[in-house]
């Protein structure tokens, strides 16, 4: 009844080719915006944006930047992490080396330099396909693990080669607060979701999906799959890296290179995975799940345990979580393989009909 | 000289092991499509298995004498290993047939959480010793044409003989067996195997069964040489190149792709490493693999990826 579409009709090309061209849709989007930047600051406590929204918030973008190397162009990666570190890296070293340098021009160079790493390696994607591809990533993920820990250069010659970043401020505004850190992350979210979301419905998006269908047959009726697969990385190691940048300054603060290690890959390919592959909306719901889920479980299982009168270890509990965690993957994958962004569509289709099936 | 051969064998000997765990992703990938990155995983439970049994069969049953221990407790980690893959044919691959390599790859990553964190649970957490009487001693080589002669270890060398006679064996099974012809064909085409009667299920549980052996035999031999704890899992992390090397369909492409990372692994961690700060195997172990992959996109003895449209 309120999910129908009919009724609008389009009298502009514009009208017809803007980003979301339902009504609901553009009303739905206003109404989170409205509740992520005036509801949640008013009620959410301290503990909640340190611990569950920042992660998000920042999880959600890197989501979003693998989701277009891995959903849209269908090119496995499992070197985001490395994405992500070298994005951290060099905009401590843009931020650090160079005096006065503003904070949101340093994580976009870091996002610059996480991109053309991103194209290097990238490179091989042109002639390595499938799992192949996905395991030669890996030589990216180790590649940074080790430069960051070996060459003094990158962490300034810190003796304990962890790094540390203060006094943040944007504009003149200090982001010392979890309220101001979580306006700052949402605000780039917000931007950078929507232009990623505009630029996979449009031609370079297309190409895109026409690589990751059939790349042979995408060659065929004219795309340059170098050029699209590049691209591909490129957009999406941008993405992360920014996301990298925003994780070191603004979530830990200080950081050393296990920050990023391949296992931050892999959450980041569940995210991708979890959520729905080739969807944005996907990426926030996969992050959210990725996120919110040992929380939870850390909070829920040693008062289940309680319940039952079984004392648990730290130890015991930190290995239930690992197993739970694993187990409601391979459940996840098997119900639903699409992910939740199926999910969400199947619901979308319900309401279009409800509560009048015929 | 010596001191290029010494480290050419003790990349050599290195490799086999790498092979070893390499040898348990080909086993699945062949039979099932399925990239199974839960190797790793399984070859920490097997081996947590085996030190804690070696360790409760004296005490409980008071059966003294290494061998004899060793080799009960070898058995009963191989049972573990089939009741694993047992569960997993039953509760994971069935549901997943038809899916995509990149579903099937993130099972395969929910059950190495799941494993390691079973693992750990039933078998403790702390770090275990495996004693297989492997002796521990170095021996000198060629001590008349060199001088210093050429200084091997004996573990590895140990290692390295058990590992090649593990290949010798599957190779057998596998040509020879009515089994091992059976899982040929369904390497070959799941479809056609199907349809001249061959039981899809209970090839894959023997499929993962041999891998789980195989992980248990790599689990006694690394455990025995690093100790069994939960850094065992980053063995697989160091095998995967080995496998993109040889190619993810081809049993001797691991085994020779194992011998290539090995050696040359070594050799640039003592040739190239002291320029640029050293520590760079792994990650070396991963570029040598995909400057092979350029030349040949699906490993040195995979088959040809044919593109149709």
């Amino acid at each position: 009844m309120f999910y129908r579409e009919n009724g609008q009709f389009k009298t502009t090309y514009r009208a017809d080719q803007q980003i979301f061209p339902i009504a609901q849709d553009r009303l739905a989007l206003l109404i989170m915006l409205a509740i992520a930047f005036v509801a949640v600051p008013m009620v959410a406590s301290d503990y909640m944006f340190r611990a569950i929204l920042i992660p998000f918030l920042i999880f959600s973008l890197a989501a979003v930047g693998v989701n277009i190397l891995v959903g849209y162009c269908g090119q496995i990666s499992l070197g985001s992490g490395a994405f992500m570190a070298v994005g951290a890296y060099a905009a401590y070293n843009f931020f650090v080396r160079i005096e006065g340098m503003p904070l949101l021009i340093a994580l976009v160079l870091g996002g610059v330099c996480a991109m053309l790493f991103g194209i290097l390696f990238g490179l091989p994607s042109l002639r390595v396909k499938g799992l192949y591809l996905a395991v030669a990533t890996l030589a990216a993920q180790f590649f940074a693990d080790w430069m960051f820990l070996r060459i003094q250069w990158f962490t300034n010659y810190s003796p304990s080669g962890s790094v540390s970043v203060s006094n943040l401020q944007v504009f003149g505004f200090s982001l010392e607060s979890p309220l101001a850190k979580y306006m700052f992350c949402l605000a780039l979210l917000a931007v950078i979701a929507l232009l990623a979301k505009n630029l996979v419905r449009g031609a370079v998006g297309r190409e895109w999906m026409a690589i990751r269908d059939m790349d042979v047959a995408a060659a065929v009726i004219g795309i340059r799959p170098m050029y699209a697969k590049l691209s591909a990385f490129a957009v999406s190691s941008f993405i992360v890296g920014i996301a990298g940048a925003l994780w070191a300054f603004i979530y830990l603060g200080a950081w050393e290179p296990a920050a990023f290690s391949v296992d931050q890959s892999f959450r980041l390919l569940f995210m991708v995975i979890i959520g729905g592959m080739g969807s944005i909306m996907g990426s926030f719901f996969g992050a959210a799940f990725i996120v919110v889920l040992p929380i939870f479980l850390n909070q829920f299982l040693p008062m289940l345990a309680s319940l039952f009168g079984i004392e648990m270890s730290t130890a015991g509990i930190s290995h239930a979580e690992l197993m739970i965690f694993g187990g409601l993957i391979v459940w996840f994958l098997i119900v639903e393989p699409h992910g939740l962004a199926k999910l969400w569509s199947i619901a979308k289709q319900k309401l279009r009909l409800w509560p009048f099936p015929h | 000289m010596a001191f290029f051969l010494e480290t050419l064998l003790g990349g050599l000997m290195a490799g086999m092991l790498y092979s070893l765990v390499a040898l348990g992703f080909v086993l699945i990938f062949k039979a099932s499509g399925v990239f199974n990155f839960a190797q790793g995983a399984m070859v920490l439970f097997a081996a947590l298995a085996m030190a804690r049994f070696s360790e409760w069969v004296p005490l409980y049953l008071g059966i003294e004498g290494l061998f004899a221990a060793n080799a009960i407790a070898f058995v009963g980690a191989g049972m573990v290993m089939f009741c694993v893959a047992w569960v997993i044919e039953r509760f994971v691959l069935r549901h997943l047939v038809n899916q995509e390599g990149t579903t099937l790859l993130m099972a395969t990553l929910g059950i190495t959480y799941f494993m390691e964190g079973l693992g750990q649970t039933i078998f403790g957490s702390s770090i275990y010793k495996i004693d297989i009487g492997m002796p521990k001693d170095p021996v000198m080589l060629f001590e008349s044409t060199f001088e210093g002669g050429i200084m091997i270890n004996k573990e590895d060398f140990y290692a390295a003989i058990i590992a090649a006679a593990l290949v010798a064996l599957l190779s057998v099974f596998f040509q020879k067996t009515a089994t091992g012809r059976a899982l040929r064909a369904v390497a070959d085409d799941h479809q056609a195997a199907q349809s001249i009667g061959i039981p899809l299920n209970r090839i894959w549980v023997i499929v993962w069964c041999v891998a789980g052996v195989v992980a248990l035999v790599a689990g006694m031999i690394w455990g025995s040489k690093l100790g069994v704890q939960f850094s065992l899992t980053t063995v697989a992390l160091r095998a995967l190149p080995v496998v993109i090397l040889g190619g993810l369909t081809s049993v001797p492409g691991a085994i020779v792709g194992g011998l290539i990372i090995g050696v040359g692994e070594k050799l640039s961690e003592v040739f190239l490493g002291p320029f640029v700060g050293g520590g760079i195997e792994i990650w070396f172990a991963y570029v040598l693999a995909l400057g092979f992959l350029l030349v040949r996109p699906q490993g040195l003895f995979g088959e040809k990826i044919i593109d149709r449209v």
